[in-house]
């Protein structure tokens, strides 16, 4: 929906005079062309003449300084992940580019657009080793959905037209363009005309006829069909075409991490998150259906287990807008190789009204073991100990359901997804193929300034937060009020759970001697509280909830406190373990 | 479900095939072609990149050895890079393929004798290039054939040998121009604000 209403922004927009101008400048004004109001970035002697260019148009373009570039990627991350938009982001050459790099390929894996601009030495030393060149183009290749080096200030409008068209239509992504100095500097005769079409490029494929009929087949003869929806329903903004389906031939629906919050959690059809940490029923139940209708999902290793043994009575049926995704992983009865929404509108129509009440409740079957063996000892803990759990289940109560979570990455992202009631589409935040910690808070930090009405909420553990915890400067400096929870076990804890289950508990270095947090934060202004006891919990958290401004609370979580259920690596889906 | 990194006979089989893609002439696609084989640790055994018929638009031919279900997979990435027009697989006797080898060979072995001469006749090889020292001789033909000279010349002693990668013309009628036509025609750029394409 996001890159429709960009689309259309940018299309009535161009401009048609033509000024003499330099690079730089060319640069922001193709930015504002392209509806660009917010970027996240850090200067450096490659990419001054941009930021100089920048500094006339502050009153246009809301420039966040952030504390490393990283930061800068995931922030350009979380902006484009609630709004719908490209989220951009400057560095500079050599470290400031490749500082982008593990945030470049986050947004790849996750097909999340964001455009990088990147200074780069000039032309006529490329190549040569000069004082902060690397080669950032072949760094940056395998990473990107579309790369680009500019030497000639002509190429620049262009160049950040096709950049914008790549990153956000069809399977989103992230895009780079590496602008060398010399092209910042010198002049152009600027018009800005969008990017409508590259003759190599269908990002949308068209729906097939035959492809559809075969579907509604496959699912009008179906005894137990089931739906998986993935990050695609969400991207394609096809929750509602979704929830046609799954109510009118009432059909279960599970989540993948990324699909999470596409559909509604309270529905009776929804049956749960998918995955090596999902819940019990939708793991199990995969090798029970006889017809899987997967939505812009990618069968990724953690939702799948081994392949050999997953779906193994069922007909697949892949709606898929990345033909690359189609049979790669599972093979399909029908591949629908187009935009979700797009291929729902037509299947919908020509499915049957059908009752599959029987089907549905042997989920709620295994959901009554799961709840009884795991989720209730999770959220209403009767230890001393505070469990993860509970605490993202307060957070679920007191916001609703209805803020942005967003996650590091770790047992508390599990909790996170598991525990949380997704009540609005696109309302979760995480890193989810990459597994990028330090994702969390420069990614809130977008998240809020894309969603400056909305609550964010970063959830981290101790170890993912001090990978990325100076954004706490930029937060400060810009008073962003992103609400931070780090959930502090003293121990990186998925690696230790692992070490614990498959290594006979020998802890090789996930035992973590933390600082004081509260200290830390304390330095950088920002209010903060920490709490060890369940007593005070609930408080501190609407505390935090209600504060007007940033805030950081730290909750001292059970230390070998164990995620479960858990798809053992490279185990069936079926043999998912509640203890 | 069978295992989809098997075929349908249960095995996995390596055969050479023959991949031919055709991208804008830009600078950099060689990169990102071939890291879709290196991302898998593929080995590729011969590649040749070329103007096409077409002005502006390259043909890379590439051959390597794997199984069906793995070089299907390579071919779908890299069709989905933005600057690959097209990419289309081969098995052996769906193309037309040739190869072309230069052998130098000291000028002397000819003199003499009529034994290297002879070889080179029954060949169908041809002397490119005479020099006062070396003999520098054509052959075109398959893998094997070129081989074949080279095992006969090597007790002569042959002083360099190469031979290029392949190129292949597939067996289809189809015609560059009307493939990169319908591209061009092709309507599916953009959504309008109905979620359909227009």
């Amino acid at each position: 929906m996001g890159q429709m209403d960009t689309l259309q922004k940018s299309s009535t927009s161009a401009t048609k005079k033509k000024m003499r101008i330099t690079g730089s400048e060319a640069v922001i004004l193709s930015l504002l062309e392209e509806g660009v109001d917010t970027i996240f970035g850090y200067p450096g002697g490659a990419i001054m003449p941009i930021y100089d260019s920048l500094y006339h148009y502050q009153d246009k373009i809301n420039h966040l300084l952030v504390r490393h570039e990283q930061g800068a990627a995931h922030a350009a991350q979380g902006y484009a992940r609630v709004t719908g938009d490209v989220g951009v982001c400057f560095a500079t050459s050599g470290p400031g580019a490749t500082n982008l790099m593990t945030g470049i390929a986050d947004a790849q894996i996750d097909s999340t657009p964001i455009v990088c601009i990147t200074g780069q030495v000039p032309a006529h030393l490329l190549g040569t080793d000069a004082f902060q060149e690397s080669d950032v183009l072949g760094i940056s290749m395998p990473v990107t959905k579309w790369n680009f080096q500019i030497t000639n200030p002509d190429e620049i409008p262009g160049a950040v037209a096709r950049a914008f068209y790549i990153a956000r239509t069809g399977r989103p992504g992230p895009v780079l363009l590496d602008i060398t100095k010399n092209a910042q500097f010198g002049e152009l005769d600027f018009e800005y005309t969008p990017c409508e079409k590259i003759r190599s490029y269908h990002p949308y494929p068209p729906v097939n006829t035959t492809d559809i009929k075969d579907a509604a087949r496959v699912i009008n003869s179906a005894e137990k069909p089931y739906i998986l929806v993935g990050h695609g329903v969400l991207i394609s903004g096809a929750e509602k075409e979704v929830l046609e389906l799954s109510e009118k031939a009432n059909i279960p629906v599970a989540s993948t991490l990324l699909g999470l919050s596409a559909f509604p959690p309270d529905h009776p059809n929804y049956v749960g998150y998918l995955g090596m940490h999902g819940n019990y029923a939708p793991n199990v139940l995969t090798n029970e259906c006889d017809v899987l209708i997967a939505v812009g999902m990618r069968f990724d290793d953690r939702v799948t287990g081994d392949i050999n043994q997953y779906a193994v009575k069922a007909k697949v049926i892949h709606i898929e807008i990345d033909p690359s995704e189609i049979d790669k992983i599972i093979k399909t009865e029908v591949g629908i190789n187009a935009d979700a929404k797009q291929a729902l509108e037509r299947l919908n129509p020509k499915i049957e009204k059908a009752d599959h009440k029987a089907w549905i409740e042997e989920f709620r079957k295994l959901e009554k073991i799961e709840y009884d063996k795991v989720v209730k000892r999770d959220i209403y803990p009767e230890g001393e100990q505070i469990k993860m759990g509970e605490v993202v289940r307060m957070l679920s109560e007191i916001s609703n359901g209805e803020a942005i979570v967003v996650t590091d990455v770790g047992q508390h992202q599990m909790v996170a997804s598991r525990y949380y009631k997704f009540r609005k589409p696109n309302h979760i935040v995480t890193s989810g193929g990459l597994g990028t910690m330090g994702f969390a808070l420069p990614a809130a930090m977008g998240s809020q300034i894309g969603k400056r009405d909305e609550k964010v909420i970063a959830i981290a553990g101790d170890g993912g937060f001090q990978m990325t915890l100076q954004e706490l400067g930029t937060i400060a400096q810009y008073n962003i009020p992103v609400k931070i929870v780090v959930l502090n076990n003293n121990f990186l804890g998925m690696v230790r759970q692992w070490q614990q289950l498959f290594f006979e508990k020998r802890y090789s270095f996930t035992e973590m001697t933390n600082p004081d947090f509260i200290k830390i934060v304390d330095g950088y202004g920002i209010p903060s509280k920490r709490v060890s006891e369940r007593k005070d919990l609930q408080s501190a958290m609407q505390e935090m909830y209600d504060h007007d401004g940033p805030y950081f609370l730290e909750v001292t979580v059970e230390m070998e406190e164990n995620v479960f259920p858990m798809v053992p690596s490279g185990d069936s889906v079926s043999n998912i373990r509640l203890e | 479900m069978t295992d989809i990194y098997q075929d349908s006979t249960g095995q996995m089989i390596e055969k050479q095939y023959t991949i031919s893609i055709l991208t804008e002439d830009k600078p950099g696609l060689l990169n990102t072609v071939t890291i879709v084989f290196t991302r898998r640790k593929l080995n590729i055994e011969m590649i040749n990149v070329s103007a096409s018929e077409v002005e502006g638009v390259s043909r890379y031919t590439i051959v390597l050895t794997t199984t069906k279900n793995q070089v299907e997979k390579v071919v779908k990435q890299i069709r989905k890079h933005v600057d690959v027009l097209g990419a289309f697989v081969y098995e052996e006797d769906e193309i037309h393929y040739q190869e072309i080898a230069l052998y130098k060979v000291p000028t002397e072995i000819f003199i003499g004798g009529v034994e290297v001469e002879k070889i080179v006749r029954a060949n169908n090889a041809r002397i490119l290039v005479i020099e006062k020292d070396y003999i520098v001789i054509e052959k075109t033909g398959h893998k094997d054939e070129t081989s074949a000279l080279f095992d006969k010349l090597k007790k002569y002693g042959v002083l360099e040998f190469v031979r290029s990668g392949r190129v292949s013309i597939s067996k289809s009628k189809r015609k560059t121009e009307h493939f990169l036509e319908e591209l061009e025609k092709s309507t599916t750029h953009s959504l309008n604000n109905n979620g359909t394409v227009n």
